[in-house]
């Protein structure tokens, strides 16, 4: 069964897979193909001619359940560098009764001949369970507490490029790891290309059985920092602060919060990380955000545009190979 | 007279031990005779006659806990239909949970129930009464006049009654009338938004998780109020490790508890939610492997003295949703005979022992004198082949909802022929 690329100069090798729904199950060699990808786009983006017609005629689509600013404007530059047709549905939590009509709404852009259907849903399961029902290509772009796989990515990409590789690497999540689908992602992108990860939070933050994914559980910064490369914050969410998962910012901040204080216990090179939005003074000190030389936060968002070229990319080849079969 | 000859039978009465060939006599409805001489005697003149072809004839199944949906969600069952499936399984007499729109709170409620199964005359169906009214866990509802109308115990179906007070009056005023409670032990403020068991899994799903502890916290003090009242308790469906440890010590301490367990929670464990089925998706959650062994442990040496089949029918439209936004349950009347009797072909129980859970032991239990081959008793009959191998295909149940978590399930055990009080109610197919 020969596939014929459509570009034979620069045809990407085929991706395996017809959707991104998750990193677990990813291979060493499908995430090495997405972070090389994603690397020449963020070249490409740097420089001049930054619009491409790699998806020309293609259509995305962003749907989202749940607000989100920098993932929906991300994932809409993204399909709009690469030329592709590009629409914004965000479906308010309040508007209808969360979910009721999800698989109807899966039926309507059948309808619409999308290639890519990028999706952000605050269940978990959801996007799966949307992807069973439609004809293109689906990028999970965060269900519920489960996987943010694009968020890793990004995240992977902009510590391979400051520190070339991701084996060996000792990482520390920190934070509210127990509501992170952030936290999932990267941790099974980091353990699948070789990198040692870390947890640092309260216990009521942490989900059960969490060691048997394989990371080292800390509830103590200092010690859960000790000889990291990279500190990768969580954000907390505000309902969680006040009583219910911690009794409140202040001792939250107090022993969870990045400050140059626990920072100091990480190797002098440490890289810092957030997948944002940032709570200033919550879980990181606005110092520590905003130190140029440690802090890649900015990094992240430039990067999270190029990882998600690479998706939309890869993604949308493979339903129109797939379809031409 | 009506008479009808069952010849040729491989008769069990779990109730006495009997596992031998031949004949059963049934005289108006209710069993005459049985024994080796009736398969080889003349036939008595005018009665008909079945022949067994060497399956095995026992007592009809005594379903425990059964949601009816009737009246109120009739588009996900009714009494007719779970009547048919019922007949299906082989179970002839069900008793259904109080959980429907109304509450069955009331005596209206319980007569509502035996006037629509007169009309449909199928099985046998009984109800349970509410514990409290409208099942909001506060006020108790009349024991004493719901026991005389028909309330076979008392439960809140799916939810456990939170208040310690209001479990402690409603023990010690059921002594009054010797009722019995029926409790699903699980601590709602520890379930809390929780969808699935919470272990690895869960944490993989990024799903919340229901600890086993909420289930063992209720179950523990509830026993403790047992012995403070000297009330009889019943725990439904419990599904861990420790629950069982629980219930062998509250027994060894004399207390009058019971338990069941279902076929989710002794045939499979929460991998069937692989990514996210909404059919594995019931109450309580399916839990871990070791909890799994630990039930069917506890059923090998009675700590758990029946098995129940929570059949908990759900339309199409609450499971085809996200996993946290879909109803809870699983439908089980029809499966729970091949699921019960994998029990017996995996070894762990004999066949008697495996069916005294479905038969005497739950009717005992209830107060209801069926479920035994006796003289005397009715006639309420399942024919059925142990070793037969079908493929459960939930589209071709007979309840109106399709929501089994056993679709696809190879088993073994088919039923060929179900008799309430004399009547054939189901043949199967081929016969």
């Amino acid at each position: 069964m020969a596939i014929s690329p459509i570009s034979p100069e620069s045809a990407p090798p085929p991706y395996p897979h017809r959707h991104l729904l998750g990193i677990e199950g990813l291979s060493p060699d499908d995430i090495s193909q997405l972070l090389d990808l994603s690397e020449e786009y963020a070249e490409q983006s740097r420089g001049r001619g930054r619009k491409l017609s790699t998806l020309s005629g293609c259509t995305c689509i962003n749907l989202f359940f749940e607000n989100s600013t920098r993932t929906r404007t991300s994932f809409e530059l993204a399909g709009k560098r690469l030329g592709a047709d590009v629409i914004n549905i965000s479906v308010g939590s309040s508007s209808i009764k969360k979910g009721e009509t999800l698989i109807d709404t899966a039926m309507t852009l059948n309808a619409m001949h999308a290639d890519v259907l990028a999706v952000r849903h605050p269940d978990a399961g959801a996007v799966k369970l949307l992807s069973e029902k439609v004809n293109c290509a689906v990028i999970n772009a965060g269900d519920g507490s489960h996987e943010h796989p694009t968020q890793a990515l990004l995240d992977a990409l902009t510590i391979r490029r400051r520190r070339g590789h991701l084996r060996d690497l000792q990482v520390a999540l920190c934070g509210d790891i127990a509501h992170s689908r952030v936290a999932r992602s990267n941790i099974y992108l980091l353990q699948t290309m070789g990198a040692r990860v870390r947890v640092v939070a309260p216990p009521t933050l942490l989900p059960p059985e969490l060691e048997r994914l394989g990371v080292e559980v800390f509830h103590d910064m200092r010690r859960g920092l000790a000889d990291c490369d990279i500190v990768m914050m969580l954000r907390l969410q505000r309902e969680r602060m006040q009583g219910t998962f911690v009794p409140s910012i202040r001792e939250y901040f107090r022993f969870f919060g990045l400050d140059y204080e626990k920072l100091q216990f990480a190797k002098p090179d440490a890289l810092i990380m957030h997948p944002g939005p940032m709570n200033r003074g919550v879980e990181i000190d606005s110092q520590v955000a905003d130190d140029i030389d440690r802090s890649l936060i900015h990094e992240q968002v430039e990067m999270g545009v190029a990882v998600r070229m690479a998706c939309l990319d890869l993604l949308a080849h493979g339903v129109r190979e797939a379809g031409a079969l | 007279m009506k008479r009808t000859v069952y010849r040729n039978a491989r008769l069990l009465d779990p109730a006495t031990g009997l596992d031998a060939p031949g004949g059963l006599l049934a005289e108006n409805g209710i069993i005459a005779d049985l024994g080796p001489g009736i398969a080889n005697g003349a036939t008595p003149e005018g009665a008909d006659v079945v022949d067994c072809g060497g399956a095995v004839l026992s007592p009809g199944l005594v379903d425990i806990r059964v949601q009816l949906r009737e009246p109120g969600a009739e588009h996900q069952e009714d009494i007719n239909s779970a009547s048919r499936a019922a007949a299906a399984g082989g179970v002839t007499t069900m008793i259904a949970l109080p959980n429907t729109e109304p509450v069955i709170d009331d005596v209206a409620g319980i007569e509502f129930v035996a006037r629509r199964a007169r009309e449909v005359k199928t099985v046998k169906v009984f109800t349970h009464a509410a514990i409290t009214k409208d099942l909001a866990g506060n006020e108790m509802t009349e024991f004493g006049l719901l026991r005389e109308a028909g309330a076979i115990a008392f439960s809140d179906g799916p939810v456990g009654v939170s208040k310690a007070s209001v479990v402690a009056r409603a023990l010690s005023y059921a002594t009054t009338f010797g009722a019995l409670l029926m409790q699903h032990p699980e601590e709602p403020s520890l379930v809390d938004d929780g969808v699935m068991n919470a272990g690895e899994l869960s944490t993989r799903l990024g799903l919340p998780g229901i600890p086993r502890e909420a289930e063992t916290i209720m179950l523990d003090r509830d026993l403790t109020l047992v012995e403070m009242t000297g009330g009889r308790y019943h725990a439904a469906a419990i599904s861990t490790a420790a629950s069982v440890e629980r219930i062998r010590a509250a027994k060894s301490r004399g207390l009058d508890v019971t338990c069941d367990a279902t076929p989710p929670n002794f045939a499979l464990n929460e991998l069937s939610i692989a990514d996210y089925r909404t059919f594995a998706k019931l109450t309580p959650p399916l839990r871990s492997e070791d909890d799994r062994q630990a039930i069917v442990e506890g059923l090998k040496d009675g700590t758990i003295d029946l098995i129940a089949s929570d059949h908990a029918p759900q339309d199409q439209d609450s499971k085809r949703l996200p996993f946290a936004q879909a109803a809870p349950g699983g439908i089980g009347m029809e499966t729970l005979l091949p699921l019960t009797l994998e029990l017996a072909h995996n070894g762990h129980l004999s066949l008697p022992d495996a069916l005294r859970k479905v038969t005497v032991v739950p009717a005992e239990r209830m107060g209801l004198p069926v479920g035994r081959l006796a003289p005397g008793a009715p006639a309420d009959l399942v024919l059925f082949d142990p070793g037969r191998p079908w493929r459960i295909d939930a589209d071709a149940l007979r309840s109106k909802s399709k929501n089994s978590p056993f679709d696809g399930r190879l088993v073994q055990g088919q039923v060929l022929r179900t008799v309430v009080d004399g009547r054939t109610i189901y043949t199967a197919p081929e016969m």
